[in-house]
C-alpha cells in the first residue's frame, strides 16, 4: 500500500477513534467506532490480509455493531446529562493514554525498523515451487494456479490451514458460540419473583 | 512503503485511545465499544507481524487465524455482554457506572 493511503486510512481510523470517546451520544459513538473499523479494515486490505479485512466489515461493523445500535436504541439511552464531572477519572485516563503513548514512540524509536518484504510474482512464484516441493500443495491445486498466476489466494491458504491445523481449535469454537448463545438466552430471560 | 514500525505505532495509539475511553466513559455502553477498539488495535499489530515474518515468502497464516478466532471470540463476547447490560438495564434502571455500587467495598 503507498504510502499516503496508509496514512489517509491510519488518520480516518484513530479520528474515529477519538470521536468515539469525544461524543456525548451513544448512538454517535456506535458510528464512530464503525467509522473506525472501516479505516482499519483498509489497513488490513493495505497488508494483503483480504480473508481478515472482509471477515472485519462483516463481522464487526456489519453483526456487531448493529447489535451495539440495537441495544442502545432498546434501552432508549438520552445524551448524557452534563454533570460535574470528578477531575480523577479523566485526568486518569488522559494521563493513562498519554503514558501508553509516550512509552509506545520510545520504544519504537529504539526498535530496528522493518520494511514489510515484496509479494511480487516473483516469490508467489517460488512459494508455489517450495509448497509443492514439500508436498503440503499440489502442483495443478487452486493455490499453486493462482501463485503462479501471480496473485495471492489468501482465502485458500487460510482455510487449508483452518481445516488442517486448527481443526480442533475450530471445533471448540463452535461450542464456544453454543455457550454463548445458551448464556444469552438465559440472561434475557425474564425472571418472576416466584422462580 | 509503511514500514513495520508505522502499523505499531498506529496500533498502539489506537490502543491507547481505547485504554482512554475504558478509564474516561461512564456509559457503561461505551466503555465496551472502547474494549472492542484495544482488541481491534492488538489485531493490527497480528496481521502487521504476521505479513513481516513470512514463510516461504507469503505472510504468515498463523498470524491471520489467531486474528479470526480473536473476532471471533469477540463476537461471542458481545453477545454475552450486552445481554448483561439490558439485564443490568432493567434491574436497575441505569447503565452509568458512577451509581452502580453495590459491589463496591
Amino acid at each position: 500500500m503507498p504510502s499516503y493511503l496508509f496514512w489517509m486510512f491510519s488518520l480516518v481510523m484513530l479520528l474515529g477513534g477519538i470521536a468515539v470517546i469525544a461524543f456525548r451520544n451513544p448512538v454517535a459513538s456506535a458510528l464512530s467506532v464503525v467509522t473506525c473499523f472501516v479505516g482499519l479494515a483498509a489497513l488490513f486490505v493495505g497488508l494483503s490480509a483480504f480473508f481478515v479485512g472482509v471477515i472485519q466489515i462483516l463481522v464487526y461493523t456489519g453483526a456487531v455493531m448493529v447489535l451495539f445500535l440495537f441495544i442502545i436504541m432498546l434501552l432508549d439511552l438520552k445524551d448524557e446529562v452534563r454533570r460535574a464531572k470528578p477531575l480523577i477519572p479523566i485526568l486518569g485516563g488522559l494521563g493513562l493514554g498519554i503514558a501508553f503513548a509516550a512509552q509506545l514512540i520510545s520504544v519504537l524509536a529504539h526498535n530496528t525498523d522493518a520494511a514489510l518484504p515484496e509479494l511480487d510474482k516473483n516469490t508467489l512464484v517460488q512459494a508455489s515451487a517450495t509448497l509443492v516441493d514439500s508436498g503440503t500443495i499440489t502442483a495443478t491445486g487452486k493455490i499453486a494456479t493462482a501463485l503462479n498466476a501471480g496473485s495471492l489466494p489468501d482465502v485458500h491458504l487460510i482455510g487449508r490451514a483452518l481445516f488442517t491445523d486448527y481443526n480442533l481449535p475450530l471445533q471448540i469454537l463452535g461450542v464456544l458460540l453454543l455457550v454463548a448463545t445458551v448464556g444469552c438466552v438465559a440472561l434475557s430471560k425474564k425472571t418472576t419473583p416466584s422462580d | 512503503m509503511a514500514t513495520l514500525n508505522n502499523y505499531l505505532l498506529v496500533s498502539g495509539l489506537l490502543f491507547a485511545i481505547g485504554l482512554a475511553g475504558v478509564v474516561l466513559r461512564r456509559n457503561i455502553i461505551v466503555v465496551f465499544m472502547c474494549l472492542e477498539l484495544m482488541l481491534s488495535a492488538a489485531n493490527l499489530s497480528l496481521v502487521a507481524f504476521s505479513r513481516c515474518n513470512p514463510i516461504h515468502g507469503l505472510p504468515d497464516s498463523n498470524g491471520q487465524m489467531l486474528v479470526f478466532f480473536v473476532i471471533t471470540v469477540a463476537a461471542a463476547e458481545v453477545a454475552v455482554g450486552l445481554a448483561i447490560i439490558v439485564a443490568l438495564y432493567r434491574a436497575r434502571q441505569t447503565i452509568h457506572t458512577d451509581e452502580l455500587t453495590s459491589m463496591k467495598g
